[in-house]
């Protein structure tokens, strides 16, 4: 199971990172999970954030509501704006204040986003039209 | 250029380093994974090959006592091999050569 | 005045197919774009449609080079969930092939740099002497590039004695031909030019970056995701090998040197392994969440499972090592000069389809 798991609400979420990053943790990477509740037809997100020093683990767990807007940490972490560009991309949950920000397309090309709805059942693919890809914004001041 | 000399005179003097294919074929190892062989007199249309296959290339039907399989989804794996109860199932010991035509 | 080349996804040095926007003034870059998307398979959405036992196969397939790692990982994850105990002899197994994966994979990076440099006669030698594992797979688990032996519990193949000494008869072969090769690698001049200065990453920087493996080794950090001593590195002896310069030649000497340090590790496993069985049994199913990390020949991969009970797993979240190495190529490539492109993004040790999935 995951040890160490402080739940922290959105509003704090930049005010902890950049004291995890004071004292010296390396960013490892941050999981989205789909939580299967029926809050009035729209799924909540779970956001874990894992940190690591000297090989041992910290973590931040964080819930979305369906909607939200979640603030980026590329701003403390340069390096998560991969990460985050990925979760906007599959499961449509957008960010405000990515370094680099791609629009949804940094993986697939703009379409329903994979994880936001059921999984389609074997033997039905999603055709997408081939779109070329969009230049992303040039990047801002880490 | 004293250093390349020895090298450049040992290479024209020893044998080529790469076999000459398809004259010369090297043959597989003992243990190689091949594509799945099946004995149609010992199978008992369990179906747990079908069941336990990654990538669903096998249909097994009791009722018409059939097996089918596909060799193009096939991975390799040898999961239906292993699993199999009545040993019916084993690796081919050469690999497919490449498909070619139409 | 500025203009923008597309570098890949297809170009005749570049290994990977990543698309790189770079921002050039003259020949001199300034700024680098990354674009990714082009290999994205959807493997984490893969959960819902195959249970725990066929994702196995699955998750082997994120990435032919370091297959028997990632699934390492994965069984790793399900059986600390499932509170198996995996056998003393499987646990030595899986260490000889992850290091085995891991001489290949570092032969294989080798190869890719010579040729991106334009080196290609050392390209081939490295390549041949690669050979010689992919023939230890073969014989003693039947694929050469893809070994399918891990399983929920253990492993599915045993290495018999006469195989083990033959094993070692063959790698002390690749380590002759390895110390062969090295000089030409480590002193010849035109690689040390193409190489010493380039990409330079400073040791708080790769830090703050988050990068992974020999790519943060090189630049001071003795980091190394075998010291949590998984599997049988707890009774095996090694330390991290680092470098200090962080250029591109530094990493090269870290990935080297790892060559023979897996040669030894190997060696040291064979005398060490003990007789038991080789499978746990497995019943029931997994449930909870779970974080794991390995040390695959790139770097830190990290696996996040979350299991409800059910046969199928409710989140697979894989966070591969390139993944945290590609933002550095931000930092490292302005300044340089177009061609030393492909070199500097070699030196990452870039696996794009682990990064896309």
């Amino acid at each position: 199971m995951l040890d160490r798991v402080t739940s922290i609400p959105m509003e704090g979420l930049i005010r902890e990172v950049a004291g995890l990053k004071a004292n010296g943790y390396r960013f490892v990477t941050l999981s989205c999970i789909a939580l299967d509740e029926n809050n009035g037809d729209k799924k909540n997100f779970d956001f874990i954030y894992h940190f690591d020093k000297d090989l041992g683990l910290s973590h931040l767990r964080l819930t979305v509501p369906a909607g939200a807007i979640v603030p980026s940490i590329s701003r403390v972490y340069f390096s998560a704006f991969l990460v985050e560009n990925e979760i906007q991309d599959l499961f449509g949950i957008p960010f405000e204040g990515l370094a680099i920000d791609y629009r949804g397309t940094l993986f697939l090309d703009k379409g329903p986003a994979p994880f936001s709805q059921d999984p389609v059942p074997s033997g039905q693919g999603q055709d997408k039209p081939g779109a070329p890809g969009t230049a992303p914004d040039s990047p801002k001041e880490g | 250029m004293f250093k390349m000399t020895p090298i450049v005179l040992k290479n024209l003097v020893s044998p080529a380093a790469t076999r000459r294919y398809p004259a010369e074929i090297r043959p597989e190892f003992e243990n190689f994974k091949g594509k799945p062989v099946h004995d149609l007199d010992t199978c008992t249309f369990c179906g747990i090959c079908a069941l336990k296959c990654p990538s669903q290339c096998l249909e097994v039907d009791k009722k018409s006592g059939t097996w089918t399989f596909d060799p193009f989804a096939c991975v390799y794996c040898g999961i239906c091999v292993e699993s199999c109860p009545s040993g019916s199932l084993s690796h081919a010991p050469r690999h497919s050569s490449p498909v070619s035509g139409g | 005045m500025r203009t923008i080349i597309p570098f890949g996804p297809q170009h005749p040095v570049l290994a990977e197919p990543i698309h790189l926007k770079l921002v050039m003034e003259d020949e001199k870059i300034q700024e680098v774009v990354p674009a990714l998307g082009f290999v994205h398979r959807g493997l984490e959405a893969l959960v819902s449609q195959r249970d725990f036992h066929q994702m196995i196969q699955v998750v082997e397939r994120v990435c032919g080079i370091c297959s028997m790692i990632h699934a390492m990982c994965f069984c790793q994850g399900i059986e600390r969930l499932m509170g198996i105990e995996v056998p003393p002899r499987a646990r030595y197994l899986r260490v000889i092939w992850s290091e085995l994966e891991r001489i290949h994979s570092h032969l294989l990076w080798l190869g890719l740099l010579a040729d991106s440099m334009g080196f290609e006669s050392l390209f081939m030698q490295t390549w041949q002497v690669r050979e010689k594992i992919l023939d230890i797979h073969e014989a003693t688990a039947g694929n050469r590039i893809i070994v399918s032996v891990n399983t929920v519990g253990g492993i599915r193949r045993d290495i018999s004695r006469s195989s083990l000494d033959w094993i070692l008869s063959q790698l002390a072969e690749v380590k002759a031909r390895v110390k062969e090769i090295g000089p030409t690698l480590l002193e010849d001049y035109t690689v040390k030019k193409r190489t010493t200065g380039k990409g330079v990453v400073p040791r708080d920087q790769a830090w703050e970056l988050g990068l992974a493996g020999p790519t943060l080794r090189a630049s001071g950090v003795a980091q190394d995701l075998r010291m949590l001593r998984y599997e049988a590195f707890s009774d095996l002896d090694f330390e991290p090998v680092t470098e200090t310069d962080g250029d591109a030649h530094a990493r090269c000497r870290v990935r080297y040197r790892e060559i023979f340090q897996s040669i030894d590790l190997i060696c040291q496993a064979i005398v060490k392994i003990p007789d038991s069985e080789i499978r746990a049994k497995v019943k029931g199913r997994p449930e909870g969440e779970i974080l794991v990390r390995v040390e695959q020949p790139r770097g830190e991969l990290v696996y996040y499972i979350k299991a409800d009970g059910g046969k199928h797993l409710e989140r697979l979240r894989i966070r591969t090592p390139t993944f945290a190495n590609l933002p550095a190529l931000l930092f490292m490539l302005p300044g340089h000069w177009l061609s030393d492109v492909p070199v500097i993004l070699m030196s990452i040790d870039p696996c794009i389809s682990c990064t896309e999935r």
